[in-house]
């Protein structure tokens, strides 16, 4: 149930921010890392963006994720 | 799956094997016990093959760490009958669907006519409750730290709003004090925890110092990557070879000490802790949250008035002692036969993060039943 997927921030509108996981898409929001901007890695869990990452190292986990098929944040 | 299927960077895990291997031949014959709280972890030990990999005396036990396994009937039943009120709505995880309470589950609620509808989000059910102030929306709120801020973030919101016909019924669950109440049971020997990386990444590492302090058993946070399920593996190795009863976070990437400020400030805002009830293990003081008196409006159980018999329990599901590390999904007579994915008996065996569902899906039965 805690799945969570990182991915980038793509635009911000007050806590709402849409994120691209590798290609998907899909709104989130930031009121757990208020200060989150464009451009910064976000790793997503429920429709919440809980932790924000540093770039490499999202990098490797989306690529391993990708590698495994799992890169859909469901 | 195994090690030779697209596993990472071999160039990264082979040292971690060859270094997991001389500590367990160091640590022989002594049999080390490592439990694996998160559910997410029992799922990747599996599908990694980091799992087939491990040396024979070191063995993995699943823990409580999955919201969905560890739901009590009791509240399984009350979400059923919020469901199968007229005028409600309810919005839920996906994983909740299908798990059978005492008498039916949200699905047979559903086929019989209940609005329940699966969201991604708990913002969603705010969606539906703006487009509809005439319909009731209430959100099932499962999940541990990960998902209990989201929850939390998702009542602020509903405050702003002024939303009337929202309201949340509140099931969450706190890792540390089930750990806690395991160790302190004394039911099951465990050498060191291998705890979970998306709590941690709310909680930090500082909520687990007791681990060290009061029971002195090593742990190691770890993430879900075949190295990072290495590494914790190795991280708990060290510790218990050396007798270090440290808390290591392996999981830096993600988890700071103090863990996410912001989220931890609108838990605390939200939610205040109260004693809850685990299946299997009754009721832990202190494991659960209720809302602060003054989001109370969006507290499900004080808007619904309902009525239910005693929960019951299935003859024979072994979930509760699966939970506890007590017993081996295998173990359950009904493991394999009477209950599998396809007819899950047990909460266990219907959540994808389940002890049963995984020993099922990645063939642990077929070892044993041949
Ligand atoms: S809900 Fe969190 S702790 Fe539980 S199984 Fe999922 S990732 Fe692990
Ligand atoms: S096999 Fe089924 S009945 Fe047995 S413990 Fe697992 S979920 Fe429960």
């Amino acid at each position: 149930m805690c799945l969570a997927v990182p991915g980038k921030v793509l635009e911000k509108d007050g806590m709402d921010v849409t994120v691209d996981f590798g290609g998907t898409r899909r709104r989130a929001r930031a009121d757990l890392t208020p200060d989150i901007v464009v451009g910064e890695y976000a790793l997503v869990h429920a429709g919440f963006v809980i932790q924000k990452l540093d770039a490499a190292e999202a990098e490797r986990t989306l690529e391993y994720l990708r590698e495994m098929g799992e890169h859909a944040p469901d | 799956m195994h090690l030779t299927e697209p596993f990472g960077d071999r160039a990264l895990t082979q040292p971690l094997v060859e270094r997991m291997m001389s500590l367990a031949e160091r640590l022989s014959p002594r049999q080390v016990r490592l439990m694996e709280v998160c559910g997410s972890h029992t799922m990747s030990f599996f599908r990694t093959g980091v799992r087939s990999l491990l040396p024979d005396n070191v063995t993995l036990l699943s823990g409580p760490g999955c919201p969905v396994c560890v739901t009590p009937n009791r509240e399984l039943d009350q979400m059923i009958a919020l469901a199968s009120l007229p005028n409600v709505t309810v919005a839920t995880f996906g994983d909740m669907l299908r798990v059978p309470g005492s008498r039916s589950s949200l699905v047979q609620a559903r086929t019989s006519g209940a609005d329940v509808r699966v969201v991604y989000s708990p913002m969603d059910a705010l969606t539906f409750a703006e487009a509809d102030p005439s319909r009731e929306v209430v959100f099932l709120g499962v999940g541990f730290e990960t998902t209990a801020p989201t929850v939390a973030a998702t009542v602020l919101e509903a405050a702003r709003r002024d939303l009337r016909n929202f309201s949340v019924l509140v099931a969450h669950k706190l890792v540390p004090p089930a750990l806690r109440a395991l160790l302190t049971s004394g039911e099951v020997r465990i050498d060191a925890f291998i705890l979970p990386g998306h709590v941690s990444t709310i909680i930090g590492a500082q909520p687990y110092a007791f681990l060290e302090s009061e029971f002195g058993i090593p742990s190691v946070i770890a993430g879900f990557l075949p190295t990072d399920l290495l590494e914790g593996v190795v991280g708990c190795l060290e510790l218990v070879a050396y007798d270090q009863a440290e808390v290591r976070n392996r999981y830096a990437r993600f988890v700071r000490e103090r863990g996410n400020v912001a989220a931890k400030s609108v838990l605390e805002e939200t939610f205040e802790p109260c004693d809850a009830e685990w299946r299997g293990f009754g009721v832990i003081p202190e494991s659960g949250l209720r809302l602060r008196p003054h989001l109370r409006r969006f507290d499900a159980l004080e808007r619904f008035t309902l009525d239910l018999p005693e929960p019951r329990e299935v003859h024979g599901c072994l979930c509760g002692e699966v939970l506890k590390g007590m017993v081996s999904p295998d173990e359950c007579k009904l493991f394999g036969t009477a209950c599998s994915p396809e007819n899950p008996i047990g909460p266990c065996m219907v959540s994808s993060e389940g002890a049963c569902a995984a020993h099922y899906k990645y063939g642990a039965h077929r070892a044993v039943k041949v």
